[in-house]
């Protein structure tokens, strides 16, 4: 079995006196895409900053490679931070810069690799994406909702991380650009032996590329499995969302 | 994480087919150290991959790889079992694009005519642009004159206490300090005459004609207008405009027209305020350092300063108040999508409004000079 690259302990998140998360656990093996899958307002994105450090946890621990962030320096915590990639909700490119200069930086703060080089290696990634090459040029309010997801997904994938973060990747694209990027996602993840951590609402994504998926709601994880598993699992919102037309559709069944 | 041993490659030429023999980890942080000599290496045709002792490879390995196989006139097939290597290549190898075209570079004696032009014909539109806007505004606020019922006090008054109110200290401050530099400066150049009671009418004349409405406008022009922009600017950059405007709302009518208002409203206050404070500090320097009972400051102030002055002084204020928030909203709504253009509006806007204060002030001195005020 393989050890977890997340593993998440205990965890409370609180916005004041709004309790997002109580006493959450989740594990994330090497080499899977987890789906992080429930209703509006539960926490998905949340959970995800909790894991990345952008939002403190009240009580308990997320460990990540192994390690606990919030007991790290900052030297230890930037080395682990160039072995993960996030990709924001919309985007969150730096908007002063080209989508060149964005999939740059990282490669610049973090590597080694000549001007030149990381020039050519960004291009790469670019295309990788699945954006044309007439894209570098350009900044990102140039750029439609899509094209900036891929933009994002671009500069996530900079430094060849073992761990990706995405946050509803597929949300607002049209369907065949969609299963694209389940495509790329899945391909990367199988030649690269990618982590991916993924938050979405897309049925089709779910399906198409998650090893296991974690259900969240009432403040923890409801459960955690393949669709096959959730399918029987006896709660009506699983119920609904598996159950339900989209779903169904989703799922052949 | 196990240390990273160093890529290194060789070129076989012995065989038939040329082999590049490729070793140790091929990944982002490693492959910098072979990029050079990579492509100082000559094309001999097309080339057999020898996979058989390659560690770790990831995307940015492999595209090295790739752009040598490319420049050798493509791959003829690899050789030893690795997990992943052919399946990242392939990736890799399928995204490639035939490198673009560089930008021209501008230069010579058209292209500098051409940007000529281009800055004479955006700075006539940038003027008549203006010329429009402040048409639009006076339209909108005479609609409201004459329908008074149709207007957002709420949002005047809250613009009223931000921009007026909360600037009031910041104001007095300013004016007060201001008003004893003054007087100083008259202190020790009268004192040469022994005329240092010349002090009242200097800061009289200097706050009531000039110093009390010019400051509050530049403190206005750095901190309301810089203000104005940014909200305006970011709920254009948001799409909150369009919003506003598919619902009905004009931004003319929900935005410009309360700020505008309600600086118009304001700016005179200020000035009254910034005016008082500017008397203060001069009151205070007679009193510390001349000797001037205030009783005596002020009486002299009433007999020997005409009250015009103080008209005069106050009737310039609306004027400002009026383009400091009509530039203030009008680089705002011309704010576009990225972080960049509010903050470039930003500082247009503060310059510009300090320009006009400026300009203004000149302007309303060579009239007053005129008509003989």
């Amino acid at each position: 079995m393989a050890d977890p690259i997340i593993s998440i302990r205990g965890l409370k998140t609180a916005y004041g006196s709004h309790v997002v998360h109580e006493d959450l656990d989740l594990d994330v093996r090497r080499g899977e895409i987890l789906g992080v899958i429930g209703p509006s307002g539960t926490g998905k994105s949340v959970l995800l900053r909790a894991i990345v450090g952008l939002k403190q946890p009240s009580t308990g621990s997320v460990e990540v490679f192994g390690q606990t962030l919030n007991e790290l320096d900052e030297e230890e915590r930037a080395n682990i931070e160039r072995r993960w990639g996030v990709m924001f909700q919309d985007g969150a490119l730096f908007s002063n810069l080209t989508v060149l200069e964005n999939v740059m930086v990282p490669m610049k703060e973090h590597s080694n690799l000549s001007p030149q080089l990381a020039h050519e290696l960004a291009e790469m990634k670019i295309l990788m994406s699945g954006l044309g090459p007439e894209a570098g040029p350009k900044y990102p309010s140039d750029l439609s909702g899509g094209m900036r997801k891929r933009a994002a997904l671009a500069r996530a994938l900079a430094l060849d991380p073992e761990l990706l973060f995405l946050d509803e990747p597929t949300a607002g694209l049209d369907p065949i650009t969609a299963a694209n990027f389940d495509e790329l996602i899945r391909s990367l993840q199988q030649s690269l032996g990618l982590t991916v951590f993924l938050v979405t609402h897309d049925v089709d994504t779910l399906h198409a590329t998650c090893d296991r998926i974690a259900v969240l709601g009432e403040k923890r994880v409801l459960a955690v499995g393949t669709i096959e598993e959730l399918r029987k699992f006896d709660h009506p919102w699983v119920q609904e969302y598996f159950g339900g037309p989209r779903g169904r559709a989703a799922t052949g069944n | 994480m196990t240390a990273a041993v160093s890529p290194e490659f060789a070129l076989d030429e012995s065989d038939e087919a040329p082999r590049l023999r490729i070793s140790g980890d091929w990944t982002v942080s490693t492959v910098q150290s072979v990029d050079e000599a990579l492509r100082a290496l000559k094309a001999t045709g097309p080339v057999i991959l020898d996979l058989s002792n390659l560690g770790k490879i990831d995307t940015a390995g492999a595209f090295v790889l790739d752009r040598t196989l490319r420049t050798f006139g493509g791959s003829a097939g690899t050789v030893g079992d690795h997990a992943v290597a052919e399946s990242v290549l392939a990736q890799v190898h399928a995204a490639h694009a035939p490198p673009t075209q560089a930008h021209k570079a501008d230069h010579g004696l058209v292209d500098m005519l051409e940007r000529t032009g281009r800055s004479f014909t955006r700075i006539f539109g940038e003027l008549v642009a203006t010329f429009a806007f402040l048409g639009e505004v006076l339209v909108t606020i005479l609609r409201f004159v004459m329908q008074p019922w149709k207007l957002r006090w709420t949002s005047i008054v809250a613009v009223m206490e931000e921009a007026g109110l909360d600037a009031m200290p910041i104001i007095a401050f300013l004016s007060f300090f201001v008003g004893m530099v003054v007087a100083f400066i008259g202190a020790t150049t009268l004192s040469d005459f022994d005329l240092e009671i010349y002090t009242v009418e200097l800061i009289g004349y200097s706050m009531l004609r000039e110093f009390g409405v010019v400051l509050s406008g530049i403190v206005l022009a750095g901190r309301t207008n810089s203000s104005f922009t940014a909200q305006i600017g970011t709920m254009k950059m948001r799409q909150e405009i369009d919003a506003m405007q598919t619902l009905g709302l004009k931004a003319m009518d929900v935005l410009v027209a309360p700020r505008v208002l309600a600086m118009l409203l304001m700016t005179p206050v200020l000035a009254f305020v910034a005016t008082l404070s500017g008397i203060a500090g001069g009151v205070a320097v007679g009193w510390m350092a001349l000797d001037i009972n205030p009783s005596v400051f002020i009486e002299r102030l009433r007999t020997s300063v005409p009250i015009d002055q103080f008209w005069l002084g106050i009737a310039k204020a609306p004027v400002f108040g009026f383009v400091v928030s009509i530039i203030a909203c009008r680089q705002g709504l011309n704010v576009g999508g990225s972080v960049q253009s509010l903050g470039r509006a930003t500082t247009t806007s503060v310059v510009q409004a300090l320009f006009a204060i400026i300009v203004l002030d000149a302007l309303f001195a060579m009239f007053y000079m005129e008509m003989g005020w």
